[in-house]
């Protein structure tokens, strides 16, 4: 039955959080900690790695009826994400001629259950596009700001990595990183040949233990399933249930937030959701208001918050809100590697990803696209699971066995068997991931005519790649084969062409959304100022990636920590200061 | 946690083994009000409804089935190493992904209605029909997708797909993983290529 009844819940909040990822999760755990009283409101369910009610880390794929296939589950039935690019009842439309896909996790700690926990900082050319290169923009603020942020989001998460020194890649304060495993060894000696350097990789698994909440890393290789032992960075075991231990946290999950709400004098009051199991508004009042539900979903939210005073939507007199959206650059290739036919058995799962990877090191300045991008590394003896075996017949008729004989393509029988013992753990993959130029031309709006199951009206998207983007793709495929060929590995399938933009992914598919409520000092072109703070409404804040002028080829997790630990101290000093 | 102590919970858990109660939610049946369906571990509800709708469906025909049965083990037979297809259950998994993945239907129960009228014209009878030496010269056929003999392209599509089924379905089961000497899942410490290994590929930390 709906029930359109408004509650009004009794008690007054500091700040209201709306979301739980990255961003919510390092503002509910620096307020609450503060003697702030919290409270996060979260679309999805409560989601807790470490209870077995919700976990898939260890199963086996026979454990899954269809031995992990991407059915249900995009990145397959053990993936953590609850949720995907579709959701039902939630949908959302592309201007014609555009596209973007948009991926959200209904759940507690949101899009860091699942994500790849590889956690770059910034490097300081990041901050100044603009002044140096002439194209995009400068932040606000630099990397001077962030980086004793960057270091206490080291410390307080943990992460390994190495120090290397590089102009534009800060070192942090980083724990041992793994060893390279076999084919990642051989990828870095021939990489070095054609003149592309390949680094220990950095990511927030615990190699050493750090303290008594979370355990050490196991080597499963599993992360994107959630830990147990919460041995990896996701903001619902590393934030949110520490910040529960205060009791100053009241977490409320299935909370669709509808609104921010303002008074007269335009300033926030606090926010209204739909609860989404009793389909009840309900409104939550605090002081503040912080959103970090994702930087689409943030700007759905304040271009939805329209009222006598915010006619075009919350904190939009720029206009700026929903524009300036940019997604990683994307390309990848696969090869085979003959030299590691036949490979002797060992357990190599390692870390839930790459020991090693790239970061940019060409001078930009000098190609003919304006921004660089890092390569992540694949491959090894994993555990097998849907699609394992697809294709043999590909691969069968060209290699001979070790006897020296050699069958025809595809056929059956027991050389099958063979087959796949033959060739597995002996390919290798490689995924670009680059700096795209944010424009405002790239943007989500409200759609004028849909609603989601909610009623709430849902966005459209207007997303083309440029030139810039499809170039550094070209770039990325030229660098993969000539690395798998200093291998003497053999690319897989046809090199991607013009006429498939060199493979660059579709945009929203690298799920790296940023840049939609800006930041800047001009209240003309920027929503929020440099510390992320509504220029209109001063007790309205962002703390997801929808702030960031842009992202550099750093995946931007690392840098919504820290900002959003930067942001939420400074609305503790303004609250202290009574500006608040 | 600490470390000892995870690595105690997870091997329990691991392996099935009685470390914590199944914990299986019970779950409302949107569809039918009294029925409960129980949500296994790591599953969400909408998730569960909709394995077991599809657990409750059949796809194939036992005739099918029975072909898709023969099919499997004439593509990964017993031998000395490890079992059959059909040993493993790949045909029930085949069974399941058809209603999972439905794009699969047609070209699979197409391409079992090419097979049989392929051995009704060679040998007046079904696949499941014929003999042995029957089966296996239609199935020469189209096993060898470099080898086109006219009119076998569809079969060959058709066994292709098959083939990659049976040998996924094979290798995602414990048999699977022995035979292939998959050695992880597990919880360990990972210290680094085997010595012998950097040896032998002439790579060194």
């Amino acid at each position: 039955m709906l029930n359109f009844n408004i509650q009004e819940q009794a008690t007054k909040y500091d700040a209201v959080i709306v979301g739980s990822g990255a961003g919510g999760g390092m503002a509910a755990y620096i307020l609450s900690r503060a003697g702030l009283k919290v409270c996060v409101l979260e679309a999805g369910g409560y989601f807790d790695p470490a209870d077995p009610k919700y976990s898939n880390q260890m199963k086996n794929p026979w454990e899954s009826p269809r031995r992990g296939a991407n059915t249900t589950r995009p990145f397959g039935d053990f993936d953590a994400a609850w949720g995907g690019w579709q959701i039902e009842g939630e949908p959302y439309t592309a201007k014609e001629g555009t596209e973007f896909q948009w991926f959200r996790s209904r759940m507690l700690g949101g899009r860091t259950n699942h994500w790849g926990r590889i956690s770059l900082r910034f490097g300081p050319d990041d901050f100044k596009r603009k002044s140096l290169t002439g194209v995009g923009d400068d932040w606000p603020i630099g990397y001077d700001d962030l980086k004793p942020y960057y270091d206490r989001v080291d410390q307080l998460i943990g992460l390994f990595g190495s120090i290397e020194n590089l102009p534009n890649e800060p070192d942090g304060i980083f724990l041992p990183p793994p060893k390279p495993r076999l084919h990642e060894l051989m990828m870095k000696k021939a990489a070095k040949t054609v003149g592309v350097p390949i680094i220990p990789s950095r990511m927030s698994m615990l190699t050493k233990q750090i303290n008594d909440e979370r355990g050490q890393c196991f080597y499963c290789g599993q992360c994107s399933r959630g830990c147990s032992a919460y041995a990896d960075f996701s903001s619902s075991s590393c934030l949110v249930k520490p910040a529960m231990k205060t009791s100053n946290l009241t977490l409320i999950n299935g909370a669709m937030v509808r609104e921010v709400l303002v008074d007269a004098k335009g300033l926030c009051t606090g926010v209204s959701y739909v609860d989404t199991r009793t389909l009840k508004e309900v409104t939550i009042d605090a002081r503040v208001v912080v959103l970090g539900a994702s930087a689409c979903e943030s700007s759905r939210l304040l271009l939805n918050s329209k009222s006598a005073n915010f006619t075009e939507g919350l904190a939009n007199s720029s206009g700026v809100i929903g524009k300036y959206l940019n997604d990683s650059t994307g390309a990848s290739r696969g090869g085979f590697v003959p030299a590691l036919m036949n490979r002797k058995r060992y357990n190599e799962d390692g870390v839930g990803g790459m020991h090693v990877y790239t970061p940019w090191w060409l001078d930009s300045r000098k190609m003919d696209f304006p921004r660089g991008y890092h390569i992540e590394y694949g491959g090894g003896m994993g555990m097998p699971s849907f699609g394992f075996g697809f294709g043999l017949e590909k691969m069968n008729g060209k290699y001979a066995y070790p006897n020296g004989s050699k069958l025809p393509a595809g056929g059956y029988g027991s050389r099958l068997k063979e087959d796949a013992n033959r060739f597995y753990g002996a390919y290798i993959k490689m995924a670009g991931r680059g700096e795209p130029i944010p424009l405002e031309s790239n943007y989500c709006e409200i759609d004028p005519n849909k609603v989601d199951k909610y009623g709430i009206p849902t966005l459209r998207f207007h997303y083309k790649w440029s030139n810039d983007e499809i170039l550094q793709a070209k770039h990325m495929q030229e660098t993969f084969e000539n690395i798998i060929g200093a291998m003497g590995g053999v690319p897989l399938g046809d090199k991607p062409t013009a006429e498939t933009n060199y493979g660059l992914a579709k945009p929203g598919l690298i799920i790296h959304e940023t840049g939609t409520v800006r930041m800047g000092n001009d209240p003309k072109k920027s929503a929020l100022n440099k510390y992320q703070q509504a220029h209109d409404v001063k007790n309205l804040f962002v703390v997801d990636a929808a702030p960031f002028v842009s992202q550099g080829d750093k995946n931007v997790t690392w840098t919504i920590l820290a900002s959003s630990m930067r942001t939420s101290e400074f609305i503790i000093e303004e609250m202290k200061k009574k500006n608040l | 946690m600490n470390r000892r102590e995870s690595l105690k919970n997870m091997t329990l858990s691991a392996f099935g083994l009685a470390a914590f109660p199944s914990g299986a939610m019970e779950a409302e049946n949107a569809d039918k009000g009294d029925k409960k369906i129980k949500v296994p571990n790591g599953r969400t509800e909408t998730e569960a409804v909709r394995d077991a709708r599809i657990n409750a469906e059949k796809f194939f025909t036992p005739n099918e089935l029975k072909t898709i049965t023969v099919l499997s083990d004439i593509i990964l037979p017993a031998d000395a190493t490890s079992g059959s297809a059909s040993q493993v259950g790949v045909p029930a998994f085949i069974e399941f992904m058809m209603k999972d993945q439905p794009t699969y239907q047609t070209p699979m129960r197409g391409g079992l209605m090419w097979l049989n009228n392929q051995s009704n014209k060679r040998f007046q009878k079904q696949f499941i029909g014929c003999s042995r030496p029957q089966q296996l010269e239609i199935v020469d056929d189209i096993a060898y997708p470099e080898q086109v003999k006219s009119g076998m392209q569809q079969g060959i599509a058709f066994f292709t797909m098959l083939r990659n089924f049976v040998v996924t379905g094979f290798y995602t089961t414990e048999v699977g993983f022995k035979d292939l000497g998959y050695v992880g899942n597990r919880p360990n410490t990972w210290e680094g290529v085997p010595e012998d290994v950097l040896k032998q590929y002439g790579v060194s930390y």
